[in-house]
């Protein structure tokens, strides 16, 4: 496979191409005469994306921790800016998601989105964009443009394709994510032009600046304040989710599938790429250690007990979202090898399960437009093929071993433990109110007496659903049984993270004098 | 020469303007102080002119120029405003208040 | 002999081919029941066989076989690798033999009793599915493998309780019976961590093996991790303070009730604890606690039986009753004899559970053909039955002589090899005479209220109505067939392990030594003077013999009335029918208050007011009152700005003037 990869040049264009073909993609669309085969044009592109991915995941060299794939092209010379892509086994993982979730989001969205399917499927595909260049950028400037280029479509995704109060959710994504992110820009300036003075070169260059960020000393903590608003924001943590079950109730199903599965881990992403290299120090200080583990903790147990009191099917999952990613802080902020793949895992499994949860909300919703769970009960007995997906997808949502949720949780527990471990006790009791909300929700959905004449003639799963549904399973499967793969993949850069984190090997004083070329 | 008694009528005349701004009302009162304004700045630049070269004569055509086409886009506003409101009284036209 | 040990893979995997296969059938071919019987049963019977040839080939290597099967590496993570591999050995081999065996027996028995239901093929499915996460649990090689079975076997006993998922009741059971689990499941993933923390690795082999090298006897770490190690026991074994799902949980299909709640799942508490014998016995204090928590248990249980009328419920209690005793046999370092008792109770406490399935089976259709709604699991519905059903009759009396502790049957031997070795711990403390005691009080209710339940369900006059009367029958062959098998194990079962005192005594224990010989260093088992031993033999007959007279004596069956027309209950006995209010001290103190937190406090106040209303939507407000201060200059006059800007320049000029000069 391998081979045949570097025949055709794969490892050169493979980055390129992921980032151009869904604006391509996009562009196809807005040109396409006729509107009805607008959405299977974007499934092809979609498709076609996931196909170029999977190289990656083929010719990705195990055991090393370097980039690979790397690509860049000259930008902004005069600022040092350059075009910088490249993955780790880390990115790798988030890209595959991306990929892999953006044909089941387009598909699902079949016979949701009525209205203004052009644009509809173009915000789809930009949004592809510009998430996959969140996650391979290797350049400070690109990452962050990326950043925003993903905010805009999903705001109008929300905005335009949602539902009662959309307008309201739209606006409060988009100024809670814009706040943190701007504060994070003058974060990067900052460091960009201290490590610019410090070693005389002027540059975005990712591990230009990682190696150097110890230049900005005493600014550290403020700067590390911003990176960590931008991203605890996205993420989200605990008490900054406000926004999320707004725009998860909100968005069309696509929007809270990709929202939970892809927009959600790019806070945990940069907190792996960006905050904890570039200040290891700060993120490692008792202090900030403290304050983070703390609302991690807060965070799973807080959003699994209010989820647990949610009447809407989509604001429960929105809540037990706050919880899983509490988790993956948790994991991050405990910094060993095992908790860091744990939390990577996690992020997968979290896109996963919570993404078919969202699907499973969604086609509820097609069939009796409300999302009340109260509206429903006892419904397995009228649609049993979507009762059991329902079953299975929610097992694999509150970590039942033999399903991808337990790896995850489990790695990031027995992780944690040894540097945490009176935070991963109170976890841990995270698995039990998962279990109180999630089956006391699925209960009500679908066992008891069938007493609401509306939901007498549901139909069950159609083809099309079960075909966005049977990857999502056969994921949550292949994962709880078998994330050997996925583990051996994201393990030599977890190491290099945990390592890099842990011993900052750089002085912590900075320089009077601007120093020469140190690298780069 | 005669710079004295030049900037002192300049400065008068400005001054009116600035008065006639403040003070009046009426949208066409006002656009013609604004021209009192230009044009006794006008006046100052031809004065000083004489002492400092051509480039203060050249200023002036460009005011005079920009004076101009002040004067069709603002009698043409004034006139939009006047179908619209039945009146010039600026103390009436606050659409911009916060 | 060690390919055919390999072959331990094919005992799981078959009822997970089962359960693919009944399950693709529950969707597509719901009505193919002659298919799901054969391939239900079927499975069932294969991995039997082959359990038996992988037990026999193992049995065949001396001294000591242990044999670890790995199949695929199952989470690498730096230092921590967990393989998917079974461990084959003699803890284990046990286990295996009595699930596939007991299972195969009621999967037999379910063919009869579940036939006429609509859910059929996902009854064997799940079935199936249970089997296959039971054997996980039992052959894994590690505790994170173990805990795969562990939950798993949670999750078919959830599904399977709510098998009649269209009541909310039941539905209900299951979500109690799941919950419950899970808290105790967090104290095993606690004692996973702190185990993987103290020790680097969570394999069976390697922490049991370094156990000495990592822990001090006694010390913190050991006892924590075998104190939350327990409480995963207390959850899935149903022990004080977590057994209260177990009663409700006989809203499942009765022969799921002999399978999971009485032979198979909850007894993997007590195996978990024989399995890290070592651990136990290294925490001295973790034992003791093990051993008090059971004892309670035992009486505790045995005292709500009393009065219980339904008859799975009072079977219930006594399986957490007789849990109460495994716990107290592996508390005392008595690991062979809590084991033997788990070997014994699976026998005759199916029995009892199936013995009853055929009464309510008959009952029900009784009531079925009458179009009567009566409960047909209310003892005082029944009565007189032993006329209708000899053979259940007899079979389900024999299960009681066992569990009674009536000499020469099963039960016998197993509670008093217990109940001797906490009597023989007493040399060391007090402490133990006052478990012993709590035993034997246990051992006279279990008696008595077994002797009770036979008393109303067969004897005195038949409760059950004029016109149901003719319908009551024994059950079909598929049904009494497997009765037969388990009244013959739980009449014999007792040879495996007799006591000291009488020939061939101790076979399970020398079967038993290479696992348990590594606890039996810290604590090693007290030995009984022959003449105490005898004597404890003859009380516990004593004991046996009162508790059946004493309930024959004092309870009239014929005085009792249909439960429709039946009076209320009131003091001590409201007190036990009603449990002790245990479930609704529960839902007062923890579940409900939890409830209200989280919707009143946390959502409607912390969520909603504090941090969406103040800080968010107050930063908002901010930001507009700010704005609208602003846009007081705003005033709209021309007038105004114009002399802004005349003061604004005159300052300037100031300002330059300033400079200049």
């Amino acid at each position: 496979m391998s081979a045949f990869l570097q025949a055709i040049g794969y490892p050169a264009w493979a980055l390129h191409t992921l980032i151009l073909l869904p604006v391509v993609g996009a562009l196809v669309l807005m040109v396409q005469p006729v509107e009805r085969h607008v959405k299977w044009t974007a499934l092809g592109f979609a498709l076609a994306e996931l196909i170029v991915s999977l190289g990656l995941w083929y010719g990705f060299e195990l055991g090393t921790a370097s980039m690979q794939f790397e690509a860049s092209h000259e930008w902004m010379h005069q600022w040092g800016v350059t075009y910088h892509v490249g993955v780790d086994g880390i990115s790798l993982m988030m890209v595959l998601l991306t990929t892999f979730t953006m044909p089941l989001a387009v598909l699902g969205s079949f016979s949701y989105i009525k209205k203004k399917e052009r644009g509809f499927y173009s915000l789809l595909l930009v949004l592809t964009s510009g998430m996959l260049g969140v996650f391979i950028a290797l350049d400070l400037f690109v990452f962050y443009v990326f950043w925003e280029i993903m905010l805009i479509p999903m705001y109008f995704i929300i905005g335009i394709w949602g539902g009662e109060r959309r307008l309201y959710a739209a606006i409060k994504f988009f100024i809670f994510t814009f706040v943190g992110s701007l504060l994070m820009l003058v974060a990067i300036l900052t460091v960009y032009a201290v490590v610019g003075t410090g070693t005389g070169t002027y540059s975005f260059d990712y591990r230009h600046l990682v190696t150097n960020a110890w230049m900005v000393s005493r600014w550290g903590p403020w700067l590390f304040a911003a990176f960590f608003l931008a991203f605890a924001i996205k993420v989200p943590m605990f008490p900054f989710h406000t926004w999320l079950p707004d725009a998860h109730v909100e968005a069309p199903t696509a929007g809270s599938v990709i929202l939970a599965g892809i927009l959600l881990k790019m806070g945990t992403y940069g907190f792996l790429r960006f905050a904890l290299p570039l200040f290891p120090a700060v993120a490692m200080s008792p202090v900030v250690s403290t304050v983070v583990v703390t609302l991690s903790v807060i965070g799973i147990v807080y959003g699994a007990l209010v989820a647990m009191v949610q009447p809407d099917f989509k604001k429960l999952i929105a809540y037990s979202s706050v919880s899983h990613l509490g988790f993956v802080m948790l994991g991050i902020w405990a910094l060993s090898l095992q908790s860091i793949e744990g939390a990577v895992l996690m992020m997968i499994n979290h896109g996963i399960s919570t993404g078919a949860l969202f699907f499973l909300a969604g086609m509820l919703y097609e069939r009796r437009h409300t999302r009340e769970i109260a509206e429903f009960g006892g419904i397995a007995r009228v649609v049993p093929g979507l009762a059991a997906v329902l079953t299975v997808v929610s097992l694999s949502s509150i970590g039942l071993p033999g399903t991808n949720g337990f790896v995850g949780e489990f790695l990031v527990l027995v992780g944690s433990f040894g540097t945490q471990p009176v935070a991963t006790v109170i976890a841990t009791t995270g698995v039990i109110f998962a279990a109180a909300y999630m089956l006391w929700a699925i209960q009500r959905i679908l066992f008891g007496k069938l007493d609401n004449p509306a939901n007498e003639k549901l139909p069950d799963l159609s083809l099309r659903e079960l075909v966005v549904l049977a990857p999502l399973l056969a994921g949550i499967i292949w994962i709880g049984v078998y994330p050997g793969p996925i583990l051996r993949r994201v393990e030599p850069a977890a190491a290099a993270l945990v390592d890099l984190v842990r011993r900052p090997a750089q002085p912590q004083l900075l320089p009077l004098t601007p120093q020469p070329r140190v690298n780069e | 020469m005669l710079l004295q008694p030049a900037l002192v009528v300049s400065a008068v005349l400005f001054a009116l303007g600035v008065a006639g701004v403040l003070l009046r009302r009426n949208a066409i009162v006002i656009f013609m102080c604004v021209e009192l304004m230009l044009n006794a700045v006008n006046l100052t630049f031809v004065a000083l002119a004489q002492q400092l070269g051509p480039e203060g004569q050249v200023v002036v055509f460009f005011v005079m120029a920009v004076a101009a086409a002040e004067a069709a886009v603002g009698l043409a506003i004034v006139i939009g405003i006047y179908r619209h409101d039945q009146t010039l009284d600026l103390g009436n036209i606050n659409l911009l208040s916060g | 002999m060690a390919n055919t040990v390999d072959l331990v893979w094919l005992v799981v995997a078959l009822p997970l081919a089962g359960f693919l296969a009944n399950g693709w059938i529950s969707f597509f071919r719901p009505q193919a029941k002659r298919a799901v019987s054969v391939i239900g049963v079927g499975v069932l019977v294969l991995a039997f066989v082959v359990a038996v040839a992988v037990v026999r080939a193992a049995a065949g290597v001396e001294p000591a076989w242990f044999f670890v099967v790995k199949l695929w590496t199952w989470m690498p993570a730096g230092n921590l690798v967990i393989d998917v591999a079974a461990q084959v050995d003699r803890l284990s081999s046990v286990m295996l033999l009595v699930v596939t065996g007991v299972g195969m027996l009621i999967h037999v028995f379910s063919v009869g009793y579940m036939r006429e239901d609509p859910g059929y093929a996902r009854y064997f499915a799940y079935l199936n599915l249970f089997v296959f996460f039971m054997l996980v649990l039992v052959v894994g090689a590690s505790f994170p493998v173990m805990f795969v079975g562990w939950e798993g076997v949670g999750l078919c006993s959830y599904l399977l309780i709510g098998f009649w998922f269209t009541e909310k009741a039941n539905a209900d059971a299951g979500k109690k019976a799941f919950i419950m689990n899970r808290i105790g499941d967090f104290g095993f993933l606690v004692a996973m961590f702190m185990i993987f923390d103290a020790t680097g690795s969570l394999s069976f082999r390697e922490v049991f093996e370094s156990a000495p090298v990592h822990f001090a006897v006694g010390g913190t770490t050991i006892t924590l991790i075998t104190l939350a190690l327990f409480l995963g026991c207390a959850g899935k074994s149903a022990q004080i303070p977590l057994y209260t799902w177990l009663p409700d949980a006989m809203a499942g299909p009765t022969p799921v009730s002999a399978l999971i709640h009485a032979a198979t799942m909850v007894t993997a508490g007590v195996y978990l604890v024989a399995r890290s014998n070592i651990l136990f016995a290294m925490a001295p204090l973790s034992s003791a606690v093990v051993a008090g928590v059971g004892a309670l248990t035992a009486l505790f249980a045995a005292t709500i039986a009393l009065k219980q009328w339904d008859i799975k419920k009072v079977l219930a209690y006594s399986t957490v009753s007789q849990l109460g005793y495994m716990f107290l046999g592996v508390g005392v370092g008595a690991y062979t004899s809590g084991l033997f008792h788990v070997v014994t109770h699976a026998f005759f406490k199916a029995l009892l559970f199936l013995g009853s399935g055929s009464v309510i089976y008959a009952l029900h259709h009784a009531y079925h053909h009458t179009h009567a709604h009566e409960d047909a699991q209310d003892m005082r519905n029944m009565g007189g039955l032993a006329k209708y059903m000899p053979w259940t009759a007899g079979l389900m009396w024999v299960a009681t002589l066992a569990i009674a502790g009536v000499p020469g049957f099963s039960g016998f031997f197993s509670k008093d090899e217990i109940l001797a070795r906490t009597f023989a711990r007493g040399a060391e403390a007090p402490y133990f005479y006052v478990l012993w005691g709590m035993g034997v009080v246990a051992a006279l209710l279990t008696a008595f209220y077994m002797t009770r339940l036979m008393l109303y369900t067969f004897h005195g006059p038949n409760r059950t109505g004029e016109r149901e009367r003719a319908h009551l029958h024994e059950a079909p062959w598929v049904m009494t067939g497997p009765l037969v098998v388990l009244g013959a194990g739980s009449l014999f079962a007792g040879v495996l392990n007799l006591p000291e005192v009488l020939p061939f005594s101790g076979r399970l224990e020398h079967w038993l030594e290479p696992v348990t010989e590594a606890g039996a260093v810290y604590l090693p088992e007290a030995h009984l003077a022959h003449g105490t031993e005898w004597a404890l033999l003859g009380l516990a007959t004593l004991i046996a013999a009162a508790g059946m007279a004493g309930a024959w004596r004092i309870l009239k069956p014929g005085s009792l009335v249909p439960a429709r027309v039946a009076p209320a209950e009131a003091g001590w006995r409201l007190l036990l029918s009603r449990k002790y209010y245990v479930d609704e001290i529960y839902g007062a103190l923890i579940v409900r208050p939890l409830v209200w937190v989280s919707d009143r406090v946390l959502w409607k106040v912390v969520d909603a007011l504090v941090i969406d209303g103040a800080a968010v939507n107050g930063s908002a407000r901010t930001t507009q009152l700010v704005g609208w201060i602003g846009s007081r200059l705003q005033t709209g006059r021309v007038g105004a700005y114009v002399l802004l800007f005349v003061v604004g320049v005159l300052w300037l000029l100031r300002a330059v003037a300033g400079q200049g000069s």
